[in-house]
C-alpha cells in the first residue's frame, strides 16, 4: 500500500468518527500502536529542527500534568530571538498549555504541574526563587478573547508601565502610551478618544489595544494564544500585519487554529499532537514538505 | 412525503391549544403570586399608617401664664441653676385655675391640672432660659397637653369612641377649651427630638434612632472590612482543600443560625467574659457583626466570583502581582455586589431585635446616647417596648416608630440600588 492510499483509507473512515477516535486512528497511522505510545511516549522523537544554536527561550523535557492526567510529553523546543514561531495542532493537543508554560500563566491553575527545564536567556523560569512578576513583564501575553480592562483606552495601555514603575512622570507615560498605540496600529483610530472606555471599541480594535497594552512594558517575548479566533477576516488581517511588524523587535510565539495564518505570519512552525511535539521546521518546509505523516495529514486538512 | 407532513402538522396542532392553555395558566399563577404579595404589603402599610399617622400630631393647650418670680422661686433668671430649680408647676396650676375659676375642691383641681402634661414645665424652663426678660410678665403659651387629652381630641376628630381615662368634667373642660380656640393640634416635634419616656406625650424616637445609628456604625466598621477580607482570601488565595471546604460550609451554616443565639454568645463572651458594659451600642454592634458577617462574606464571594477570569488573566499576564490584580481589577468590579450585600446585611441588622434583648439593649433609657459606650436602645426594641405599654397613646407611637423604621429601610435599599447603578461597570 502506498502512503497516499494509507491516508485515504484511514481518512475515509476517520471522518465519520468523533474527534478523539479519529486521533487514535491517526496515531495508528503514524506507525505506532496507540497503547504502546501511552506506555512509552519518549520513544518518539520530534522530527525536523526543534533546537537552535542560539535560543531566546528553550524548553527541555517539558511535561505538564493536570492532577494525574499528563497533557504534555517531553516537549523539547527552542524559540529563537526575533522569530515568529507558530504552534498548530488539533484541539486539545496541548499547544495552548505549552504556551502558557512560557510565562508561567499555568501557575494560576491549582491542579496544574509543570516539569522539565524552561529557560529564558539561559535562566530557569521555573526556579522557585524566580519572581513571576518580572518574568511576565519580559514575556507578555495576548489572549484568545480580547480582554481590555473596563477602564479608559489610555489607562489600559498605561497600566503596565504604571505598576512596573517604568515611567517617572506624566509626559513620559503619555509618550509610552502613544508609541505603544502607534506600534499596535491603533493610534490613528483612538487618538481623539483616549479617555473613553476601552471596552467600547470593536473586537479587532480591542485586540490591538491588548497588544498595545502588552508592548507598553517592552517585553522581550510576546505569547499570543489564538489572538484572531474571535475576530472577523479584516480585523484578522490587521493583526497579522501587525505581527509581521512587531517581529522586528519582539520574539513572538503564536498559537493558532488557522493553518493559513501560521503559514502567513510565522517563520517556524511547530506541530503538536496529543500532547507531543511532532514536528518543528521552517514554516515553508512544514507546509510544503512535511516530514511526519501526522503533520501532513493535519495540514492537508484530513483532521483537526 | 406530503401526507406525513400533514399528519405531523395535525398532531402538532392538537397539542397546541393545550400548550397555550398551560402557558396561560403559568402566567396567571405568577401574576396571582405578585398580587398576593402586593395585597399583603398594602394591608400592612394601610394598617400601620392608619394607626400611626396621628402620632405625628400633638395637642397643645393655650394658657396665659404669669411668670411670677416669687411663685417660681427665681430671682435671677440668668442663673442656670435657678432656672433648672424653678417651681413651674405652681404657675401652670395658677394659670389653669384662672382659666377655669369655677373649679373648686382638691380632687377637681387635681383633675384639672392633669389636663396639662408634666412635660410643660420644661417648656416654661426653655422659654425663660431663652428670654430672661419674661420673668415677672404674663405670657400666652401653647403648653403640651396630657396624652389622654391628646387621644380624646384625636378620636373626637375621627368620630371614634373614646376609650381613655377622662372624667366627665375633664371632657367638659376640654370642650370649653376647643370652643374658645385655646386647644389645637400641631406637628409633634417631641416625637422626633425626645428619647423614651413613661409619658406618651413626652416620648420620642430620637434616642432609639441614635442608638440604631451608633450600633449600625459599629457593625459596618467591623463587618465590612472583615467580611470583604475574608471573601477575598477565600476566593483568591485559599487553596481548595478540605479545610477551606469546611470553612465554607460553616459560613453558610452561620448565616442560618437564629439571631438570638448570637445574642447569647455576645452576652457570654462580650459582657460576662470581657466585662463590657450592658445595653451599649458597642456590644450591640459586635453581636450584629457576628450576625451580618456570613451574609457579607457570601455576597462578596459571589461578587468576586462573577468577575470574568479574562480580566484576572489580563492583569496577571502583564505582570501584575496577585494583590495588584485584586486591588486594581477584581475589587472595583466586585464592589457593587459587595456593597449591595453589605447594605442588605445592614438592613437586616437594623431590624434585628432578639440578640439585642439578650445584651440588655431593651432597657428604658431616657437620655440620648452620646457615644458607643453610652446605654442606648434601638428602633426595633423601642417598637417592642412601646407595643407592650398600656397607654392608648403608645399605640399610635408604636405604629409611627414602625413607619420611621420602614423609612430607614427604604432609604438603605435605595442607597444600595443607587450605589450599584453608580459603580457598575460593563466589560
Amino acid at each position: 500500500m502506498s502512503m497516499n492510499e494509507q491516508y485515504a483509507s484511514a481518512v475515509g473512515g476517520a471522518n465519520e468518527l468523533k474527534e478523539g477516535r479519529s486521533m487514535e486512528a491517526y496515531t495508528d497511522l503514524a506507525g505506532t500502536d496507540h497503547a504502546e505510545v501511552s506506555k512509552d511516549r519518549t520513544r518518539e522523537k520530534t522530527v525536523g529542527k526543534p533546537l537552535l544554536e542560539s535560543a531566546k527561550m528553550s524548553t527541555r523535557n517539558v511535561k505538564v500534568f493536570y492532577d494525574d492526567k499528563q497533557v504534555l510529553f517531553d516537549v523539547n523546543l527552542d524559540i529563537g530571538a526575533n522569530e515568529v514561531i507558530a504552534m498548530i495542532g488539533p484541539s486539545g493537543c496541548g499547544k495552548s498549555t505549552f504556551l502558557r508554560c512560557l510565562n508561567r500563566m499555568n501557575d494560576t491553575i491549582d491542579s496544574c504541574r509543570v516539569e522539565g527545564d524552561l529557560t529564558l536567556d539561559g535562566q530557569n523560569i521555573y526556579d522557585p526563587k524566580l519572581d513571576v512578576v518580572p518574568l511576565r513583564a519580559r514575556v507578555g501575553m495576548v489572549f484568545q478573547k480580547p480582554n481590555p480592562f473596563p477602564k479608559s483606552i489610555y489607562d489600559n495601555v498605561a497600566y503596565g508601565p504604571r505598576i512596573h514603575g517604568l515611567v517617572d512622570h506624566r509626559a513620559e507615560l503619555d509618550e509610552v502610551v502613544e508609541t505603544s498605540l502607534k506600534r499596535a496600529g491603533l493610534w490613528e483610530e483612538v487618538k481623539d478618544r483616549l479617555h473613553q472606555p476601552g471596552t467600547g471599541l470593536s473586537g479587532g480594535q480591542q485586540q490591538r489595544l491588548c497588544i498595545a497594552r502588552t508592548i507598553a512594558v517592552s517585553p522581550e517575548v510576546i505569547l499570543m494564544d489564538e489572538p484572531c479566533s474571535a475576530l472577523d477576516p479584516i480585523a484578522t488581517a490587521r493583526i497579522e500585519e501587525l505581527i509581521a511588524e512587531l517581529s522586528e523587535n519582539f520574539t513572538i510565539a503564536i498559537v493558532t487554529h488557522s493553518m493559513q495564518q501560521a503559514a502567513r505570519v510565522s517563520s517556524r512552525t511547530a506541530y503538536f499532537h496529543l500532547g507531543k511535539l511532532i514536528e518543528v521546521n521552517d514554516t515553508e518546509v512544514v507546509f510544503t514538505n512535511p516530514q511526519h505523516k501526522l503533520t501532513e495529514a493535519y495540514i492537508t486538512g484530513r483532521f483537526g | 412525503m406530503n401526507n406525513s407532513t400533514n399528519s405531523t402538522m395535525s398532531r402538532v396542532e392538537k397539542t397546541l391549544a393545550r400548550r397555550y392553555r398551560a402557558e396561560k395558566r403559568f402566567r396567571v399563577y405568577g401574576l396571582l403570586s405578585i398580587l398576593f404579595g402586593l395585597a399583603c404589603l398594602a394591608i400592612l402599610f394601610t394598617d400601620i399608617i392608619s394607626k400611626g399617622h396621628s402620632a405625628f400630631l400633638q395637642t397643645r393647650i393655650q394658657l396665659t401664664v404669669e411668670l411670677d418670680p416669687e411663685e417660681l422661686e427665681i430671682d435671677d433668671p440668668t442663673d442656670p441653676d435657678q432656672i433648672r430649680g424653678g417651681y413651674y408647676q405652681g404657675v401652670i396650676r395658677d394659670a389653669l385655675a384662672e382659666r377655669f375659676p369655677e373649679v373648686d375642691g382638691r380632687s377637681a383641681k387635681r383633675a384639672l391640672n392633669a389636663l396639662v402634661s408634666d412635660g410643660a414645665v420644661y417648656q416654661l424652663q426653655d422659654e425663660l432660659r431663652d428670654d430672661p426678660a419674661l420673668l415677672g410678665q404674663e405670657v400666652s403659651l401653647w403648653l403640651l397637653a396630657d396624652d389622654d387629652v391628646d387621644t380624646y381630641v384625636k378620636s373626637r376628630r375621627e368620630g371614634q369612641a373614646f376609650a381613655g381615662m377622662l372624667g366627665e368634667d375633664q371632657v367638659q373642660w376640654i370642650e370649653s377649651l376647643i370652643a374658645s380656640d385655646d386647644l389645637r393640634t400641631q406637628l409633634n416635634t417631641t416625637f422626633f427630638t425626645a428619647s423614651d419616656s413613661r409619658e406618651p406625650e413626652q416620648a420620642g424616637i430620637a434616642g432609639a434612632a441614635l442608638g440604631s445609628l451608633l450600633t449600625l456604625l459599629v457593625t459596618l466598621v467591623l463587618s465590612f472590612p472583615i467580611g470583604v477580607a475574608a471573601a477575598i482570601y477565600l476566593e483568591e488565595y485559599a487553596p481548595k482543600n478540605r479545610v477551606t471546604e469546611l470553612i465554607e460550609v460553616n459560613i453558610n451554616n452561620l448565616a442560618a443560625v437564629p439571631s438570638i443565639i448570637f445574642g447569647l454568645l455576645g452576652l457570654a463572651i462580650f459582657i460576662n467574659w470581657f466585662g463590657m458594659p450592658r445595653s451599649v451600642p458597642l456590644v450591640g454592634g459586635l453581636v450584629l457583626t457576628l450576625m451580618t458577617l456570613p451574609t457579607i462574606i457570601i455576597s462578596s464571594r459571589a461578587a468576586i466570583k462573577s468577575v470574568p477570569p479574562s480580566i484576572r488573566e489580563a492583569a496577571l499576564g502583564i505582570g501584575a502581582s496577585r494583590m495588584q490584580m485584586v486591588l486594581h481589577h477584581v475589587l472595583p468590579l466586585a464592589m457593587p455586589g459587595m456593597l449591595t450585600g453589605t447594605i442588605i446585611g445592614m438592613a437586616q441588622a437594623l431590624g434585628e431585635t432578639a440578640p439585642l434583648l439578650m445584651i440588655g439593649m431593651v432597657a428604658f433609657i431616657v437620655d440620648l446616647p452620646a457615644g458607643v459606650t453610652d446605654p442606648a436602645t434601638v428602633l426595633p426594641v423601642q417598637i417592642f417596648l412601646w407595643s407592650d405599654s398600656p397607654e392608648r397613646a403608645f399605640v399610635e407611637r408604636t405604629s409611627a416608630a414602625i413607619m420611621v423604621l420602614l423609612a430607614f429601610l427604604i432609604l438603605m435599599n435605595t442607597l444600595a440600588i443607587w450605589l450599584r447603578k453608580r459603580l457598575e461597570r460593563r466589560w
